[in-house]
């Protein structure tokens, strides 16, 4: 046979069978690692290499100010150009993790010679992070099930939409890091309480000190592993690895956190952060109860030891946390904290966090939007894991169970459950997919041997008994195993769709198809930032909503009075205040706060819904939380919001709907309506005659989509 | 306005008269000019002057050398000059370029500043020559009202004298100024002197001595945009691997009369010929040809307004800033694009290699205050040498690009007040082994073999402790 000779040639290069597992596992996890980066560049082959939305802004001047004037100035920094006149902290009132991070690949490839701009650094930052989060993901499906269902977590992480939100190429923000850091961490503590071991209880430490460096949502580390460890207690399911693992990761993850001034000694104070302390205190009774178990022999004299020392650590854990409360020195739990348990608690409280679209708690259709297939999946990874529960199965259960909960309390933290879900589902794939192939190749075998060899073994032929009492079987587990790679590829094909239809465009320049079906773009906003950088004096103070805060600082390098750092609530209320009074009394404002440029977005002539206008009402609800002065019902007609000839008069003489509509009137935005039409919601304007008395026009963008006003001086007294 | 200037003509004429006096003895004397003809181009806002100078020795020795002098006020706003001589019989004329150079001469009056054109062969005594001179003015119209509203056009002062500053004594003279339209406000009267259309004439004026002076001063409409760039650095970086990488950075800003008061959208979409008529909407950027990957952004990003046109003589980028920038407003933003390396790298016969390039603004109609051309080699490269048309400054600088250990050799030259006739082509001389383009690809499978042999390693090496 010609076959022969060149399969002897070939027998060197012939790999064993668990070499060429090993290359399968080695090249699909390289091509998932691709995958990852790749479908996330949508974004810059679409538009360009740009950083998207508003926080990105601040995270990119940052890494700019890092890269150029040292880490030590950044931690310094003063920056006066926000929140004027009280400016900013920036180096304590941040998470430096995402721009140390960005900072040092910048380092790195500057150091082998690649002359790129930290610009692209940034903006591929997130794709790098999530390629490696799926590395991340096939080491704890390693962990928690097996190689197969790693690799299954690894291609479902990759692609998913819920992950995919928050890390495309140029949405250059905390969640890019942090979900890689939250994993990481997650598994490294598995792996410690797996194998007891202090050093990957050391690394978990590690792990979750990156992770508090990048990101607020470590709290919900901080409470997860406790309420892990206090199940795991419960359940009787004590060990000493346990007891190693928790308490290495404990005390040095919060030393090691203390180093980040935003966080400081909120670990032993803050009251989100308490849980994690009684637990660690209750672990050391329990080690203590085990040491005096293993003393006494009298099992009775134990038991009634036992009760003694319980009620005594609890009440004393009690009474310290009560007197604790009391003066103070333990903070109690934030409003966001709440807000996350309890979802009504934003809107009646704190509208200020109740205003961010984000925060909404989440419809069912963005569910399905962001997990597809997976939504369903869970529930049977689910059942999997409780089948055969472990140390490690508990974990991944109780992350996946409380993970839901806060994404369905908030649309941002689907991207927190996003890596849970897609493990469970993983687990539930990997499961079936092997259950099947099992159960097709065993059959196989076991008519081989049963045709070879007449000695088959006991158990082979039982099951031979049971494969021949169901006819069907095969068939059926060849249809199941179609039916689960039509989903999966289903699946695939969902999550590219939504990738590039959802969650690539930049929010910055704005897209369009024309009449003729061609690609309009609206470019307005960098129009204006930059007008602003290069034709205003360079200490100008613009304000405007604090929405696009970030963005003026750092495309228009101006000053601003209030950005989406929301810290001052009185800050940004005042300006609220401004743009829902009457120009003269806004003018005081203006003037008090030392204003040189007031900036408005309106869409009025493109058609853009989330302008000013409609974002008005938040303004002034929260102007008027802090000045009753300001009253919801007055831009309100019979509880309706209106902007036509039928609205309130006190909304149409209001500074914001001024600025809005200036000269608005003598504009034709569509064939066949009548001047003064507002595209965005489709009504005719009612205040047409707008006259400014204070501030006068100073640019507009060519679609009208930015308008920026002077304040003029004050007049001469005489 | 008119008494100020008319002293101070009168004080210029005493003056010059003076100083005439005491340079008569120089030996400039010998030569005459018998014919004058002066163009003043202001329908742009660089001032073009075209100058026909019929030249006539009548010393008794011959001499190479005319002086074109200038006063020093206009000497800073002097871009180029040059001069040019008509050769041959009547109908086989052909123009060759003489040799024009900067030259102090003592006792100049009034710190008049010198231009020494070279003639081809000395001028025999008795002899005669007709030179053609063309100088470029920048900045020299000065807006006014310096600020006007959106609405308002542009008017702009141009200051000159009526009669030719000239070491020599002038026979007969002419000068035309052309506006770029009728409308002109006022303009200084020097009989004979009269306006028809968008072209005011001064002279002809017989006989006046050396260093006479008659200021002049125009006052009229000039809606150009003023498009100059502060600052342009051209980047041109050689790839011997077959592409030259151009990156431009400009600062430009509109230096007409600034802009006053409100900027109003409504007004500047539905009026745009009355409103903001000054304005600058939109450059041209001349490209050579077969350019490619070219693109135009600043530093927020790629700005998506612009079209480019490509033939096989030339390539045409219009762009458009953000915003249409009016008097006083600036915009900054890069323009880059490749090109291929044969049609501008050329080996000589000693075997060096050197850089063909043009060296102004690709802009067109724009003003340049500051230019600096950044000439990155290829690494590996030695002894650079420049050789430009006029003088410029030059000095060596050293680049590190991708994967560069040594680092590039960059040849920088700086040349101050450019405008497009600057855009003659110079040259950059180096030698260059060709087997330094192999070191990078080297490097870079060096470092890919280095790593899977460290990983084979990894795999078959045990380092556990425990057996």
């Amino acid at each position: 046979m010609s076959n022969s000779s060149t399969s002897d040639l070939l027998k060197p290069f012939k790999l064993k069978t668990k070499q060429q597992e090993l290359l399968i596992r080695v090249s699909i996890l390289c091509l998932v690692y691709i995958l990852a980066f790749i479908t996330r560049l949508f974004s810059v082959l679409r538009y360009e290499s740009m950083i998207h939305e508003f926080d990105p802004y601040f995270n990119y001047r940052t890494t700019l100010y890092l890269t150029q004037h040292g880490f030590y100035d950044f931690w310094n920094w003063f920056d006066y150009e926000s929140w004027y006149p009280l400016g900013r902290i920036v180096g304590g009132t941040l998470y430096p993790g995402l721009m140390v991070t960005a900072a040092l690949i910048y380092r790195l490839l500057h150091f082998l010679r690649f002359a790129v701009h930290i610009r692209e650094v940034c903006v591929l930052t997130a794709p790098f992070f999530a390629s490696n989060t799926t590395l991340v993901a096939y080491f704890f499906g390693k962990e928690i099930w097996d190689s197969g269902a790693g690799l299954v977590a690894a291609i479902l992480i990759a692609v998913c939409p819920g992950y995919i939100s928050r890390s495309v190429a140029g949405s250059y923000d905390n969640e890019g890091v942090a979900i890689f850091a939250l994993l990481f961490t997650f598994y490294l503590f598995v792996k410690a309480v797996n194998k007891g071991s202090l050093a990957w209880g050391l690394a978990s430490a590690f792990g979750y000190f990156y992770m508090v460096s990048a990101w607020g949502g470590y709290v919900f580390i901080i409470n997860l592993i406790p309420l892990y460890v206090l199940v795991l207690l419960i359940t009787g399911r004590y060990s000493m690895r346990l007891y190693v693992a928790y308490n290495c990761m404990y005390i040095l993850g919060m030393l090691l956190a203390m180093q980040i001034r935003f966080v400081g000694f909120q670990h032993v104070q803050s009251g989100e952060h308490m849980a994690a302390m009684g637990v660690f205190f209750l672990m050391q009774v329990f080690y203590f109860l085990d040491w005096v178990k293993h003393m006494l022999s009298d099992t009775k004299l134990f038991q009634e030891f036992l009760s003694i020392t319980v009620t005594c650590a609890v009440a004393a854990g009690g009474i310290a946390l009560g007197v604790g409360a009391a003066s103070g020195y333990i903070s109690p739990w934030t409003g966001r904290f709440y807000s996350l348990l309890d979802p009504t608690y934003a809107k009646d409280h704190i509208p200020i966090i109740a205003s961010v679209s984000e925060h909404q708690p989440t419809a069912w259709s963005s569910f399905m939007f962001d997990f597809h297939i997976l939504l369903f999946l869970f529930p049977a990874g689910l059942y999997f894991c409780f089948k055969r529960l472990s140390d490690a199965t508990i974990f991944i259960v109780m992350y996946g169970l409380t993970s839901m909960y806060f994404a369905g309390v908030m649309v941002r933290l689907i991207l927190v459950a996003t890596p849970a879900v897609c493990l469970i589902s993983a687990i539930a794939v990997s499961a079936t997919v092997k259950n099947l192939t099992v159960l097709l190749r065993s059959k196989n075998k076991v008519a081989q041997i049963g045709s070879t060899k007449g000695t088959s073994s006991a158990k082979a032929s039982s099951k031979a008994s049971l494969d021949q009492s169901q006819p069907f079987q095969k068939n059926g587990a060849m249809a199941l195993l179609f039916g689960a790679f039509y989903l999966l590829s289903r699946y695939a094909t969902h999550c590219t769709w939504v990738t590039s239809e959802a969650y690539s465009s930049p929010s910055i320049v704005l897209a369009a198809r024309g009449a003729h079906g061609n690609r309009v773009i609206f470019d307005d906003y960098r129009e204006a930032y930059f007008w602003l950088r290069q034709n205003t004096p360079p200490d100008a103070k613009v304000m405007s909503w604090w929405d696009y805060g970030y963005q003026i600082t750092a495309m228009g390098n101006r000053t601003v009075i209030v950005d989406n750092n929301t810290w001052n609530n009185t800050h940004i209320a005042t300006v609220g205040r401004a743009m829902s009074s009457y120009e003269d009394e806004a003018y005081e404002i203006i003037r008090s706060l030392d204003v040189d440029y007031v900036l408005v977005v309106f869409g009025g002539v493109t058609g853009y819904s989330s302008d000013d206008i409609n974002k008005f009402l938040w303004m002034v609800r929260i102007g008027g939380g802090v000045f009753p002065v300001i009253k919801e019902p007055d831009y309100l007609v019979n509880g309706e919001y209106r902007v036509d000839k039928g609205a309130a008069p006190k909304m149409l003489n209001c500074l914001m709907y001024k600025l809005s509509y200036y000269r608005f009137g003598e504009m034709m935005p569509e064939y066949g309506k009548p001047p003064g039409y507002d595209r965005a919601r489709g009504v005719e304007i009612g205040n047409k005659d707008i006259k400014l008395e204070h501030l006068e026009e100073a640019f507009t963008t060519s679609n009208w989509i930015v308008r920026i006003y002077k304040v003029k001086p004050p007049n001469n007294r005489w | 306005m008119e008494a100020p200037i008319r002293a101070r003509e009168a004080l210029g004429f005493i003056l010059f008269s003076l100083l005439f006096s005491i340079c008569r003895s120089s030996s400039l004397n010998h030569l005459l000019i018998s014919n004058a003809e002066r163009r003043i181009d202001l329908s742009s806002h660089i001032v073009k002057v075209y100058l026909t100078l019929k030249v006539e020795n009548a010393g008794s020795t011959p001499t190479s050398e005319v002086f074109l002098s200038f006063p020093p006020t206009q000497v800073d706003h002097l871009a180029t000059v040059e001069a040019l001589v008509t050769k041959g019989k009547r109908k086989k004329t052909t123009l060759v370029r003489l040799d024009v150079k900067p030259t102090e001469l003592p006792d100049a009056p009034n710190d008049a500043k010198y231009f020494a054109i070279y003639l081809e062969n000395p001028l025999k005594s008795g002899e005669s020559t007709t030179l053609e001179v063309l100088y470029l003015l920048t900045h020299s119209q000065e807006p006014f009202p310096a600020e006007i509203a959106q609405s308002e056009s542009q008017l702009v002062y141009y200051r000159d004298s009526a009669l030719i500053l000239s070491p020599y004594h002038i026979k007969q003279q002419t000068t035309f100024i052309k506006t770029p339209s009728t409308k002109v406000e006022s303009f200084t009267r020097v009989e004979p002197s009269n306006r028809a259309g968008t072209e005011i004439k001064y002279g002809p004026y017989e006989d006046h001595p050396p260093y006479s002076f008659s200021p002049i001063l125009i006052h009229f409409e000039n809606n150009s945009p003023f498009a100059v760039v502060e600052e342009l650095v051209r980047e041109v970086e050689i790839s011997h691997w077959g592409n030259l990488q151009v990156t431009e950075q400009y600062t430009l800003v509109h230096a007409g009369a600034r802009h006053k008061g409100v900027f109003s959208r409504v007004d500047f979409q539905s009026r745009p010929t009355l409103n903001g008529a000054s304005s600058l909407r939109y450059l041209l950027a001349r490209l050579p040809p077969r350019v490619h990957s070219v693109y135009y952004r600043d530093e927020i990003g790629n700005i998506s307004s612009s079209h480019l046109r490509t033939d096989s003589r030339k390539s045409e980028l219009e762009i458009e800033p953000r915003y249409p920038l009016f008097g006083g407003w600036k915009a900054t933003f890069v323009i880059g694009y490749g090109l291929p390396l044969q049609d501008f790298l050329f080996e000589t016969s000693d075997d060096r290699r050197y850089l063909n390039f043009t060296f102004g603004c690709p802009l067109l109609e724009t003003v340049v205050d500051k230019l600096t051309i950044k000439v990155v080699l290829p690494e590996g490269s030695k002894d650079p040498s420049a050789v430009v048309p006029f003088p410029v400054e030059q000095h060596l600088e050293t680049k590190y690009s991708y994967l560069d250990v040594v680092g590039r050799t960059v040849v920088v030259m700086e040349k101050k007040n450019l405008v497009p006739t600057h855009n003659s082509h110079f040259q950059v001389y180096y030698t260059f082994k060709p087997i330094f383009m192999l070191a990078e690809p080297l490097m870079l499978a060096s470092a890919f073999f280095l790593f899977f042999v460290a990983c084979v390693a990894y795999l078959h090496i045990d380092l556990s402790i425990r057996k």
